[in-house]
């Protein structure tokens, strides 16, 4: 066949392995593609190493073994902040928001590494925008927000940086319905926006729904992969995350 | 008479929140205590004494000492803590390292300087001084509460207006989280460290001049100052140490002016107890960098 050749995937992980100090490690080996303008989710029951991987991606924690690319260019092991740099953001489990700063100085954060105040100020008004209750409490603690809000205020933040791929991490973790569905439903414009998103989730049926691929990790290592519609039909998926 | 012990006392509480300030900074963003900071500021009065003594004015050996102590701060905290850091060592890690260090900081410093007492040369600064309405206030003390007050002002610029700022409270609360919107942890670790340093060292240069007297312990004893103050103020709180730096300050010199200057050295202490007693997480009840 002479198609042209595939371009390279914009992210990808070759027998990734990842450990905590002691002998056996959290992720034993994992490979794993996301090509640019791909929704690619992450699956797994609680401590299979989603997390963990996520981590080492933005540089959090370094690699045992194993290789990341990013860009075509090997960030395994590369200081979190210069992988930020290069256009990998992540909105992390638990959100992590600045408790002690205003809204709109978490929002200033995720612009750190942007020198132009103006583009600044633009981007700022499209997160506002895509999140109107951030925008009703700009000036308030984000402490004081709802685990939800927080949650908004989480992406926008990483939005903020406009990345070339955004990580993130159980978005709809420990959130009320309503506020599941917004989330996803943001995702899902994000995704029609063109970005690059790799989507680690509880959540299977929502995170299956909304992605192209999907990979399914169990302790530490890449139990299925695939399209994820084929995903979400496979009786073993189906009997352990879609509660079926 | 009052008025006059109040002046007093701003001019002490000011020398003793800028100690508390750069030790407050180094906890609340860099989140260890490290025992040597008190050694900065000896090295800060030390260096201004030399200058001064080589012809220098007192108003360049006090910028350059204070940013010479800070450069020594970046320098032991790169030698010490960062390696900690990076093998992300328990607290009480770097609680012993320092420890050593400063022990051994202090005896090298007594063996090359001995324990004598010296002085500033005479003239260093203007001797007259200034009364209004009936309250003298020395050139030595308006050099200390104008040099506070600029270095006070700038840190708070920094720390609530500056974007820099912003970048060392997001480290403070979540070191993590800054670093993936991009925050380079181990330029703001350095800068920290050389802010800290620096506010020691201009702290050891005005209690030098305050007193006329310096020595190489005098940074191990505004040490034990120093931790009054930051727990009275809220550990890692900025506000909290200005504040109350102040109000150590004030309560000494009412105390020694009113009591028994005996009593003055146990003031620090009543209130380090009491704040303990009643609110541990200081005046303004907050653990952390926070807000400024
Ligand atoms: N800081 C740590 N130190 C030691 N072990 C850890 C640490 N963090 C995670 N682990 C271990 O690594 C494994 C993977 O954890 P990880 O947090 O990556 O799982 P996860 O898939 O994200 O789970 P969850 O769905 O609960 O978030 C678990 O066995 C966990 O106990
Ligand atoms: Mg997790």
């Amino acid at each position: 066949m002479s198609e042209p050749k595939m371009s390279e995937p914009l992210l990808s992980l070759r027998d990734l392995r990842i450990g905590y100090g002691g002998a056996t490690e959290a992720v034993k080996g994992v490979s794993l593609e996301v090509r640019a303008g791909a929704v690619v989710c992450l699956i797994g029951a609680n401590g299979a190493g989603k997390t963990t991987i996520l981590r080492c991606l933005s540089g959090l924690l370094r690699p045992r073994g194993g290789s990341v690319h990013f860009k075509g260019r090997d960030i395994g092991g590369m200081a979190a902040h210069r992988i930020a740099a290069l256009g990998l953001v992540q909105a992390p489990e638990g959100r992590q928001v600045f408790a002690n700063m205003t809204i709109a100085e978490n929002l200033r954060m995720g612009a750190w590494l942007l020198k132009d105040r103006a583009e600044e100020a633009r981007r700022r008004d499209m997160v506002l925008t895509r999140f109107p209750r951030l925008s009703e409490r700009i000036r308030q603690l984000a402490g004081l927000l709802s685990g939800g809000e927080q949650q908004m205020l989480a992406m926008g933040r990483a939005m903020m940086a406009d990345p070339q791929m955004l990580l993130l991490d159980e978005p709809s973790m420990g959130l009320a319905p309503l506020f599941v569905e917004e989330i996803f439903r943001i995702i899902a414009e994000l995704k029609a926006e063109g970005r690059t998103i790799l989507l680690v989730e509880q959540n299977a049926q929502a995170a299956l729904d909304i992605a192209d691929h999907a990979y399914v990790l169990q302790s530490g290592r890449i139990e299925l992969s695939g399209p994820a519609a084929e995903i979400a039909r496979n009786e073993k998926v189906v009997a352990a995350y879609l509660g079926g | 008479m009052f008025a006059q012990q109040l002046v007093n006392g701003l001019v002490v509480g000011s020398t003793y929140a800028l100690f508390a300030l750069g030790f407050t900074l180094m906890f609340g963003v860099l989140g260890v205590i490290n025992l040597t900071y008190g050694f900065y500021l000896s090295v800060g009065a030390f260096l201004a004494l030399f200058a001064t003594q080589h012809g220098v004015s007192i108003w360049l050996a006090l910028p350059l000492a204070a940013l010479a102590s800070g450069c020594v701060a970046v320098l032991i905290d790169g030698l010490l803590l960062t390696p900690l850091r990076r093998a992300k060592a328990p607290e009480l890690a770097s609680l012993m390292v320092t420890l050593g260090a400063t022990l051994l900081l202090y005896s090298l410093a007594n063996a090359a300087l001995s324990t004598d007492i010296r002085r500033f040369p005479p003239g260093v600064i203007d001797a007259n001084a200034l009364e209004i309405a009936g309250i003298r206030i020395t050139m030595t003390q308006c050099l200390i509460i104008a040099a506070a007050g600029i270095i006070v002002s700038v840190l708070l610029w920094v720390m609530n207006g500056a974007r820099i700022g912003l970048g060392l409270r997001a480290l403070a609360e979540r070191p993590d989280a800054a670093a993936l919107m991009g925050v380079n942890a181990g330029a703001l670790v350095r800068l920290v460290s050389l802010a800290s340093g620096t506010l020691a060292g201009a702290s050891g240069v005005l209690i030098g001049l305050n007193y006329n007297a310096i020595q190489p312990y005098m940074g191990e004893v505004m040490m034990l100052k120093g931790f009054a103050v930051i727990i009275l103020g809220g550990l890692g709180d900025i506000r909290g140490a200005l504040v109350a730096g102040l109000v150590v300050g004030m309560l000494e010199t009412l105390t020694a002016g009113y009591v028994a200057s005996s009593w003055k050295d146990a003031v620090g202490f009543v209130l380090l107890v009491l704040t303990l007693w009643i609110r541990p997480s200081g005046l303004f009840g907050r653990l952390a960098v926070k807000r400024a």
